[in-house]
């Protein structure tokens, strides 16, 4: 018998390994990928309690989450284009000057 | 029959999971951002079965239209745009930082399991309160969308701002610079 309990795990190590991801990769576009991972794990959190208690809201909350996912991709790979525009790299650890 | 179908549920959960789970490992793996992307792209179908088996099936829809449809080929596009083959390559991982990574990521996940703890003991509702309007029986979509339009009207419509705010900042940031400014 699969039990709420089941999916929270399994949400943890998504949440674990895109955490994981973000601190060890340095390539930028990595890095957005594992924040996705990290906003899937709190989505399938949110589903799985919905379905625990028995209450839409966590349903309506996944929507906006997915939404808030979409529009921080967006911006995130903006950001890509232009630092690849102005540094030519997307590497974290080689983008360390503030330029005004 | 019964004890059938209970088998068939947990099977299902665990090759989800699983998938789930190769997938989340292969984006932080792969050295090629195209590998990472397909295995980011499985991670993500994965979890749309997984809310098919929680009786969210709109969501499960949104998700592969939203992720699998769209960020997945804004991903992609911005990979083949930026070329990173021709970019330097750096070594895959920063390999000192993978014990604070993996002590910042079980700190975090009790913090989650603490939130977590203290909700999950509240006691379960019945699965019909998913798919009925008012007490009356309706789909997941139908049900979601009273529920969205009747009782969460606000934040939607706040979204909606930030949809558009992330909209004009991706256009302003993406495009060209104008000669003479830096």
């Amino acid at each position: 018998m699969i039990t709420t309990t089941h999916y929270l795990v399994l949400s943890l190590i998504l949440f674990g390994l895109g955490v994981t991801g973000v601190v060890v990769r340095r390539n930028f576009i990595t890095v957005l990928m594992s924040i996705e991972l990290i906003l899937n794990a709190a989505n399938l959190n949110f589903i799985a309690f919905s379905r625990h208690l028995g209450d839409l809201s966590g349903q309506v909350f996944a929507v906006f989450i997915i939404t808030i996912a979409a529009a921080e991709a967006a911006i995130g790979l903006g950001i890509i284009i232009a630092l690849v525009r102005l540094k030519q790299t997307v590497q974290l650890d080689q983008v360390n000057v503030m330029q005004g | 029959m019964d004890a059938l179908v209970t088998y068939f549920g947990a099977i299902v959960f665990y090759t989800l999971a699983a998938l789930a789970v190769a997938g989340a490992a292969g984006v932080i793996g792969y050295r090629n951002p195209v590998h990472a992307a397909m295995s980011l792209l499985m991670t993500f179908l994965a979890v749309a079965g997984l809310f098919v088996l929680l009786h969210a099936e709109l969501i499960a829809a949104v998700q592969i239209l939203v992720y699998a449809g769209g960020v997945m080929v804004l991903f992609l596009f911005v990979i083949m745009l930026v070329n990173v083959r021709t970019l330097p390559t750096e070594e895959k991982y920063v390999r000192r930082l993978l014990p604070v990574a993996v002590v910042i990521s079980v700190v975090l996940a009790a913090l989650v399991l603490v939130g977590v703890w203290a909700a999950f003991r509240a006691p379960a509702g019945p699965v019909a309160a998913l798919v009925s309007v008012e007490g009356q029986a309706m789909g997941n979509t139908e049900a979601v969308g009273w529920s969205l339009y009747r009782d969460y009207l606000l934040p939607f419509e706040v979204v909606s701002v930030v949809l558009l705010v992330a909209m004009i900042g991706a256009i302003v940031m993406g495009r060209k610079e104008k000669e003479g400014r830096t």
